[in-house]
């Protein structure tokens, strides 16, 4: 599902580079945990999987498509089946919890009646029943999260990228937020998360891939956050 | 693609700087208006001169009892009348000569100053020269020709090309367009700096929308389509105020010009029409286009 293989991103004016021949190979339906401390390359391995940044060197492969080859206005069409969940959540102040959702919707233009019939199921999905109508403002900041990763599935994509999606929640409320990802997981999504939070990490004993400056350091299934500790 | 969606976000965008669009259409209606109403100013101004070119012609001035010039040695006799009459008819430029006598031209000079008898008291019978009016084949080119012809001629005074003096006039018609059009072309480039900056402000307001836009993989084109027609919206309802404006200009300013000037040169409905849909033209395209380049440059896909 997500290929790198000896892939190098060295960004403009900065000697370091934040990732470093990176060979990882992420099979479908798979869940994995990106760890390691800030500045080693979690977000930047996330930015290159959605072709927001362009790799210096090697190749990466999404969902089948070499991201090199591929063209610019094609790019749309890789984000349609990769879904983004982030620590700020992102959702739009001025709309409701449906409307939110369904915004995902209607800025890829699906037809009326087929978001009419999709935001629900999802809103559901996430455990968000009966609060359609709330503004995200009136929501807990679990509740936002929740509505965010409903926005990051409804189009039923095959990857859902998320990137610290706990670390704006307490730990109570982040296991609810686990719960989902698992649930969005079972449907055979391939979900990537990058965190900080050791005890989910091993609680769920999933696939854990650490970097470090840049580097590969440990590549376990069934892994826990940190050995050290 | 959700027509409805797409009008939304428009809406909302102009709303959200609204005094921004305002600035925005008021701007372009006037630099459009001015760019009309010198555009229908040159047409005007041709019309007129292609009508008196038509009229036009030379006046060859006789000799008289009290003509300074040296050629003259008192009033013409009918010999060099003759003779005068003789070299401007042969001429193949030439297509006819009346003879206006001094009486003639006496009256005719009592009659166009009819309102001011205190002018008309201060000049008698006899101070205005006869003289022959000569009407041209091709006003303006042959001029020299016919003039070099009968210049020093036995009996002639002067020849007066009547070109001349209404030139004089077009020259003051011509810096007038050319003001208006320098104003117009400088109010525009105003025009295109507020689009920028309009849809630069309004990309800015909605980053988080096209970020998320970006995100679900919506198209660019979509992601883009708002802020062009936001543009282009203010440009319309921009060009709907100039049209207005120039409609006015023509009804109330060239009109009155012409009942003024007591010609029948008037513009047509469908040089008004012209002006209006190439003011529509220039407005939509400088605004779309603008719109265009300012989001390649702030509004990253």
């Amino acid at each position: 599902m997500i290929n790198f293989d000896s892939v190098t991103k060295v960004y403009p004016n900065q000697s370091r580079a934040a990732l470093e021949s990176v060979n990882l190979a992420v099979n479908k339906g798979e869940f994995v945990f990106l760890v390691g401390p800030s500045g080693s390359g979690k977000s930047t391995f996330l930015r290159l999987i959605l072709k927001e940044e362009r790799p210096t060197d090697g190749r990466i492969h999404v969902a089948g498509k070499d991201l090199a080859r591929l063209t610019n206005w094609k790019v749309p069409h890789l984000r349609r089946r990769i879904g983004c969940v982030f620590q700020d959540f992102r959702l739009l102040p001025s709309k409701n919890v449906y409307q939110n959702v369904a915004f995902a919707l209607e800025v890829i233009g699906k037809p009326r009646r087929f978001i009419r019939r999709v935001v629900p199921e999802v809103i559901d999905l996430v455990g968000l029943e009966g609060k359609h109508d709330r503004m995200p403002d009136e929501l807990s900041g679990g509740e936002q999260q929740r509505v965010a990763m409903a926005r990051a599935f409804v189009n039923r994509p095959m990857i859902l990228l998320a990137d610290e999606p706990t670390g704006n929640i307490d730990p109570a409320t982040s296991i609810g937020i686990m719960k989902v990802l698992d649930r969005i997981n079972r449907t055979g999504t391939t979900v990537v998360m990058a965190t900080h939070d050791a005890a989910i990490v091993d609680s769920m004993r999933k696939r854990v891939i650490e970097l470090e400056y840049g580097k590969v350091v440990r590549d376990q299934s069934r892994g826990v956050y940190g050995q050290a500790y | 693609m959700r027509s409805q969606f797409v009008l939304q976000e428009i809406w909302i965008g102009l709303r959200r700087n609204l005094t921004m669009t305002i600035a925005l259409i008021v701007v372009v209606a006037i630099s459009l208006s001015l760019l009309g109403t010198g555009l229908l100013f040159i047409k005007q101004v041709n019309s007129t001169r292609t009508y008196w070119q038509s009229k036009v012609q030379i006046s060859v001035y006789l000799c008289t009892s009290n003509s300074p010039n040296p050629n003259c040695h008192g009033p013409a006799t009918d010999a060099e009348q003759a003779q005068i009459r003789q070299t401007l008819s042969s001429m193949p430029q030439v297509s006819a000569v009346y003879y206006q006598s001094q009486q003639q031209a006496y009256l005719q000079f009592r009659q166009y100053f009819a309102n001011d008898q205190s002018y008309v008291s201060t000049v008698q019978q006899g101070d205005i020269p006869a003289s022959f009016e000569v009407r041209l084949k091709n006003p303006g080119a042959d001029y020299n020709i016919v003039a070099s012809a009968v210049t020093g001629a036995a009996g002639v005074e002067s020849v007066v090309d009547e070109m001349t003096i209404l030139d004089k006039f077009y020259k003051l018609l011509d810096a007038a367009r050319n003001a208006v059009v320098i104003v117009a072309l400088i109010l525009v480039i105003a025009a295109v700096l507020l689009v920028a900056n309009t849809i630069r402000l309004s990309a800015f307001n909605r980053r988080r929308e096209t970020g998320i836009m970006r995100l679900v993989g919506a198209s660019n084109f979509y992601i883009q389509l708002p802020f062009l027609l936001e543009g282009v919206i203010a440009g319309l309802f921009g060009w709907i105020i100039a049209a207005a404006l120039l409609i006015g200009v023509k009804s109330f300013l060239l009109d009155n010009l012409q009942q003024y000037f007591s010609y029948n040169v008037g513009l047509s409905l469908a040089d008004l029409i012209q002006v209006i849909v190439l003011a529509m033209c220039v407005g939509v395209l400088l605004c779309g286009a603008t719109s265009f380049l300012t989001l390649r440059r702030y509004l990253r896909i």
